[in-house]
């Protein structure tokens, strides 16, 4: 017989009253505003699904939604490989491994209307170092407010540059924590640099990169900041990703409806990713 | 398979060893017959690891060298060395099924699939993993797992030696029993030199022909299991091996006798001059014996082991332990104790110090 005790509640009910009032009660708001119309004057209007259709038949949240994809497919695909070479060739003992770690965690510490502002600066074509070398000594036309290609290419590498970084850290913590004897045995049964990673160091780091690839999915699928301090979404709508767009929708033009229907549709899209990966990443544990 | 021999091998962890203290292993010379069946025994730290490191090429000494029949393999890596080695604790790829971590030293090395197939069953086989194969390695119990590593370490019928670093460690001692004749064997059957390292004496004595004890960093003797026990060259070898070990006592050496407490003590034949050295009176408890005369001495404690009983008497301060099959005494009784003095022995500096008798 197993006793049931229900004590261990109180200890979660600080932690329940806390997200209540930061998540699920600010969620709820949304809700309920998806659902109604406003004209202002706290004068509400049932409005049922419409906005929900709406949001899903509209030819801009498919667009937003296109560039949000586009963005993160293309960082995952440049950060996770990037991020678990840079981890595998840090040094694992000695004198660098302290200097390779801060080197590696100064990105993180930057916030990120900082990253945003520097990576401005750092590509205007006639004062920023970078830009000023592509235009003018490389003669690569390089100006992120009048091509798109630009813009892209700049938070891309922005994204990479500020968070590498993370998969790094990450995936060197699995790695540091294979003993010795599995690199030994490996040497003794004759194994090769690849053998040696894909059994040995790549299944030992399974679970930390699952854990840094949700991470950085959601990091950048919420993305905010950054390109709207970069590039404000433009040129054009080029760089407009979703939560650009979501907050246009809300504060610019103060289409509160469509706007709540458009988060949760967004909240919904950023969960079922996550679950499904989540799911398959660790269906083998059972 | 090869015949292994250590020149003049020295090995520090630091980069300038200056002291003897900064060296794991002080000249250690050894020569190793092919097809032998060793085991390194001594205690945590005394440098039995770092050796069989040295052996296998994960590790290059800072002095000396290991040579393989002639050749000079010192600073060969161990891939090329064709070595085998078994750690403590279980080594396995967890995304290959039992049958392909068995395989893969092989499938390294570029062994035919028909090959690979046969020595695959046959290991398999007698470390009775069959019905395994096809299992993924990851979920098995650790005894499992560390019958794999044990396996692909005899899975290569080439190899010039296969060494295991207590490989037992993980294993439930009913196991410990059956992997060890297993082991034993699979040595008779395969005639590969195998070197087999542990703290644990009955597994030292129950795997190897010769075994090597050692002790901070140095070899204190060699010798067949019988030769360490009879004879220990050393008090520790003695204090080492047996349960429980050799009686180390005080004693005096006058004139070419030994004494203790004032008594002469007769022992096995004549003592090496020994002068301005601790001198000791080593007698295994086995040879110790109960009886009307001799050395009266005062019991301490009786430990019944089930097969024999040991007594802890005390002769004055000192005290010294005997093995007996009869009567049980009593704590706080006073009885005689005498030495078989073809088993009694002078150390001095604990090296033996006496010369063997011929019978």
């Amino acid at each position: 017989m197993k006793t049931i005790n229900q004590k261990g509640w109180f200890f979660v009910l600080p932690v329940l009253i806390l997200v209540a009032f930061n998540a699920l009660i600010p969620l709820m708001t949304v809700v309920n505003y998806s659902v109604q119309e406003t004209f202002g004057n706290n004068q509400f209007f049932w409005q049922g699904l419409d906005w929900f259709e709406n949001v899903l038949r509209s030819e801009r949240f498919h667009g937003a939604l296109g560039r949000q994809a586009l963005f993160t497919a293309t960082i995952l695909a440049i950060e996770i490989p990037l991020g678990v070479g840079i981890a595998l060739a840090m040094p694992r003992k000695g004198f660098w491994v302290p200097i390779c770690l801060v080197l590696m965690a100064l990105p993180l510490l930057i916030p990120w209307n900082v990253v945003g502002a520097m990576w401005n600066i750092f590509t205007l074509p006639d004062i920023g170092l970078a830009g000023y070398v592509l235009n003018n000594v490389l003669g690569i036309e390089y100006d992120m407010t009048q091509n798109a290609f630009a813009a892209w290419t700049t938070i891309i590498v922005m994204d990479v540059w500020h968070w590498t970084s993370l998969v790094v850290l990450l995936a060197y913590a699995g790695i540091i924590s294979i003993p010795d004897p599995y690199y030994q045995a490996a040497k003794i049964d004759g194994a090769s640099s690849w053998a040696v990673f894909r059994h040995i160091q790549l299944p030992k780091m399974n679970k930390v990169l699952t854990i840094a690839i949700l991470l950085r999915f959601m990091d950048s699928f919420n993305i905010y900041t950054e390109p709207f301090v970069l590039t404000g979404g433009g040129p054009g709508n080029s760089t407009t990703l979703l939560s650009i767009d979501l907050v246009k929708t809300a504060l610019g033009q103060f289409d509160l409806g469509p706007a709540a229907a458009m988060s949760l549709i967004y909240f919904a899209v950023t969960l079922l990713v996550s679950w499904l990966f989540y799911t398959i990443m660790t269906k083998d544990d059972k | 398979m090869a015949r292994i021999t250590l020149k003049n091998l020295k090995h520090s962890y630091y980069p300038n060893p200056k002291t003897p203290e900064d060296y794991a292993l002080k000249e250690i010379d050894l020569s190793w017959t092919d097809g032998g069946a060793y085991a390194l025994l001594g205690p945590s730290g005394c440098g039995k690891s770092t050796l069989l490191n040295i052996i296998s090429g994960l590790l290059i000494p800072s002095q000396g060298q290991v040579l393989f029949d002639d050749a000079d393999v010192t600073h060969l890596s161990p891939a090329d060395r064709n070595i085998a080695q078994v750690f403590q604790f279980p080594v396995i790829y967890d995304t290959m099924t039992v049958y392909n971590n068995l395989a893969f030293p092989l499938k390294n090395r570029g062994v035919g699939a028909e090959k690979i197939d046969q020595r695959v069953r046959e290991i398999a086989h007698m470390l009775e993993l069959d019905e395994m194969l096809d299992k993924r390695a990851s979920g098995l119990t650790p005894d499992n797992k560390q019958k794999i590593s044990m396996g692909r370490g005899l899975v290569r019928d080439d190899v010039n030696v296969i060494m295991f670093d207590e490989p037992l460690t993980v294993i439930d001692p009913l196991l410990k029993w059956k992997l060890r004749s297993k082991l034993k064997e699979l040595h008779q059957k395969a005639k590969v030199t195998m070197i087999y390292v542990t703290h644990d004496q009955t597994e030292a004595l129950t795997f190897a022909d010769q075994v090597v004890v050692m002790q901070e960093g140095n070899i204190v003797q060699i010798g067949t299991p019988i030769e360490l026990f009879e004879r220990p060259a050393h008090t520790f070898v003695g204090h080492f091996i047996g349960s429980p070990g050799m009686n180390v006592i005080p004693c005096e050496v006058k004139d070419g006798a030994a004494f203790f407490n004032g008594l002469q003590v007769e022992v096995e034949g004549k003592i090496n001059p020994v002068e301005n050295a601790r001198t000791e009176i080593g007698i295994r408890p086995e040879f110790v014996g109960i009886g009307k005369t001799g050395i009266e001495a005062k019991v301490r404690k009786v430990v019944d082991l089930g097969r024999h009983i040991v007594v802890e008497a005390m002769i004055g301060e000192v005290k010294v332990n005997a093995v007996t099959d009869g009567l049980m005494p009593n704590p706080g009784e006073t009885l005689h104790l005498s030495f078989a003095p073809h088993h009694t022995r002078v150390y001095a500096d604990g090296w033996i110090a006496t010369q063997e008798s011929k019978r």
